[in-house]
């Protein structure tokens, strides 16, 4: 019998005209953070919604702890933890009003729910605050109690819809601290992102784009998949240097970053000889060097293969 | 009952208390709307402003201005104007209307069995136009029995006025008021409420618990109730105490169906809930569905008999017509439940309608 956390079979929604999920297989194991990395757009809301019950697919099925999600929602419901995208709490309420409403909704008795919520204040850091309504908290910390919310029913497995978003570095770090923790424990975690520099905290990931997941593995697996050498051109004007290379490359090859151009060497042009062209044509660059691939890199070629056509703008926004 | 329903309720008084403005409005505007209704609107006019040209001036010219002086209902703006001022009179709205009697006014009064005597009226407010009108035609009808005692006529209309033998509006308003502000709290205020939950996002969160989507919302409703039914008894305190509205039936039956009305409010605005998915749209809907016919098409101000027919026949699907057949029976006629029973049970029929249509739309998923 298969009692894995979460297993998604061939998962298909479409609204109206526009397909959401095209098929998305994938499963989650216990005690490890699955991220479901891909651009705004790609399909992950819909996808969690999906696995949390709130919504229903058109085929496919989802397995919570083995049993068919669609058929077992009030099961489900009880026994997951589900944060949404947005701040979904009451603003009007304190810090502690919220947690203690939560933990009412899913009838934790009163006596544990003063022991979670004090371990929850330990290491949200929120009990200095436990007084203070929910809207006068910084972004961090409103994503740290939405967390501390969904954790006072102490859920076995996890569901977050892009936890991190808007949330500024050092909230981030710590969040990602606190997910570690929680899986420490053995607790499993399924979290969406489209920050690909959050991939490498996760212990497998799935990178989608428009309804598909295009590869899933560990995040060093992952970054296999691009077995050619790739350069990094450093340069004040990635954009004037993008153009003059797409001449000499393909536009698969090529992609924009902030300091620079990425250029995958499928044909073994070798660093010298790029830095040739662009001399020639009197370009501006700091140097050329080889460099490892990251999750972005990786995750937009699949994108380029997948869709050879796409321009740089069709691919959806990426964050670094 | 169980802990996580009465979190709920908790809750929801929270969100009530803390949003301290609104329950300022919810609290003080019945009794501003009494005082308002009370004092400043009232459905009858007094010293309407008029000119009054005498061409006779005769003895019989002057009874006739001092019949009119001498009622409150005119007031004498400008005596004796020529006539090309008059259309100035009108255009700057100094009077509303101008009485002309002619010269040969008290020779015809006793030689012709009609005398004619001009009046002009502005009747770009018709209202007003059709009262001027009637308090005028009164004032000449008792002049006139009063000039010719050989006038004689076959019969009289003796009136006597039941449950309301002074006519006070009052009367009137107050249980008006109440048929509106329930409708208001129970209908608007919940279904804000509701939308509000779906609007934030947090209902998706708690959609994902093990409550069920009803106990949310009876959770979230029940506040309101309380707080509509408070709001009822203020204005009935008020309306008995201050403005002595009689209460002649049986309180029990009075606030039974006050508590029945809250029912069928509620359920319209549960309704709206459940098609609407932002508070500015729910509020819309909510004002357009209930507030706006009960005002004006529940018997509240205007009297129904003088609608076009179709919309009697609207105003009979309209809960506030029968509550407030209701709720004035009950207070100034004294009527019991067999006389009600149609109404009562009317609203019934409608609050489990509306009730059963929601609970089959209301969605536990975001489909």
């Amino acid at each position: 019998m298969n009692t894995k956390p979460l297993v998604v079979e061939n998962l298909k929604k479409s609204f109206g005209k526009v397909s959401a999920l095209r098929g998305v297989d994938l499963s989650v194991d216990r005690g490890e953070i699955f991220g479901l990395i891909g651009p705004d757009g790609a399909g992950k809301t819909t996808f969690i919604r999906i696995v949390v019950s709130l919504l229903n697919a058109d085929e496919g099925a989802v397995y919570f702890q083995g049993k068919p999600v669609r058929e077992n929602i009030a099961y489900v419901r009880s026994r997951i933890g589900y944060m949404p995208q947005r701040f979904s709490l009451y603003p009007d309420l304190t810090v502690e009003e919220n947690l203690r409403f939560f933990g009412d909704l899913f009838g934790v008795p009163l006596k544990i729910q003063k022991e979670r919520m004090e371990r929850l204040y330990r290491f949200s850091r929120l009990g200095a605050f436990k007084d203070r309504r929910a809207d006068a908290l910084s972004g961090g910390m409103k994503q740290k109690l939405a967390l501390s919310c969904m954790l006072m029913h102490e859920p076995e497995v996890i569901v977050m819809d892009e936890p991190t978003y808007g949330v500024d570095p050092v909230s981030r770090s710590e969040l990602w601290e606190i997910l570690r923790t929680l899986t420490d424990e053995g607790r499993t975690i399924l979290v969406s992102t489209a920050y690909m520099d959050e991939a490498q905290l996760c212990d497998r990931v799935g990178l989608i784009f428009k309804g598909e997941v295009l590869a899933q593995g560990k995040p060093d697996s992952l970054l296999n998949l691009i077995t050619d050498p790739l350069y990094m051109v450093k340069t004040p004007q990635p954009h004037r240097v993008y153009f003059e290379l797409l001449k000499h490359f393909e536009a698969v090859d090529c992609n924009i970053f902030g300091n620079g151009v990425h250029v995958i060497d499928r044909h073994s042009v070798g660093a010298e000889q790029i830095a040739k062209i662009l001399k020639q044509s009197n370009f501006d660059f700091d140097e050329i060097t080889p460099i490892r691939p990251g999750i972005e890199d990786v995750f937009l070629k699949l994108i380029r293969t997948a869709n050879p056509s796409a321009k740089p703008e069709q691919r959806g926004e990426l964050s670094a | 009952m169980s802990r996580t329903f009465v979190s709920i309720i908790k809750k929801e008084f929270l969100h009530i208390v803390r949003d301290y403005q609104t329950l300022i409005i919810i609290v003080l505007m019945p009794v501003m709307m009494l005082l308002l209704y009370g004092y400043a609107i009232t459905l009858e006019m007094r010293e309407i402003k008029i000119a009054i040209v005498d061409h006779s001036k005769t003895p019989q010219s002057r009874a006739l201005i001092n019949h009119i002086t001498s009622s409150n209902f005119f007031d004498i703006k400008a005596r004796n104007v020529p006539e090309s001022q008059f259309e100035d009179l009108f255009q700057q709205r100094l009077v509303r209307s101008v009485l002309v009697i002619p010269q040969d006014f008290s020779r015809s009064l006793n030689s012709n069995p009609q005398t004619p005597v001009q009046l002009l009226i502005d009747a770009s407010d018709p209202n007003a136009a059709n009262y001027i009108l009637k308090y005028l035609s009164q004032i000449v009808t008792e002049f006139e029995i009063e000039q010719n005692p050989r006038l004689h006529f076959p019969f009289r209309v003796v009136p006597r006025l039941l449950y309301n033998p002074d006519l006070k509006s009052e009367y009137f308003f107050v249980p008006g008021l109440i048929a509106v502000i329930i409708l208001l709290i129970s209908a608007l205020l919940t279904s804000l409420a509701i939308v509000r939950e779906k609007e934030r996002g947090t209902f998706e969160q708690i959609l994902v618990s093990p409550v069920h989507a009803y106990q949310i919302v009876v959770g979230k409703v029940i506040p309101y109730i309380a707080l509509g039914f408070v709001d009822s008894v203020i204005i009935l305190v008020f309306g008995h105490f201050w403005f002595k509205v009689p209460v002649e039936g049986s309180i029990l039956l009075l606030l039974g169906s006050l508590i029945l009305y809250l029912l069928t409010g509620l359920s319209f605005g549960l309704f709206v809930s459940t098609i609407t998915e932002s508070q500015r749209v729910a509020m819309i809907v909510t004002l357009l569905m209930t507030i706006l016919p009960t005002i004006m098409l529940s018997g509240f101000i205007f009297p129904i008999p003088s609608m076009p027919v179709i919309f009697q026949y609207i105003s009979q699907i309209i809960p506030a017509t029968h509550f407030l057949k209701i709720i004035r029976g009950i207070l100034l006629k004294g009527s019991g439940l067999a006389d009600l029973k149609n109404q009562l049970f009317y609203l019934v029929l409608l609050a489990s309608f509306l009730i059963a249509v929601s609970i089959r739309k209301f969605k536990t998923t975001l489909e």
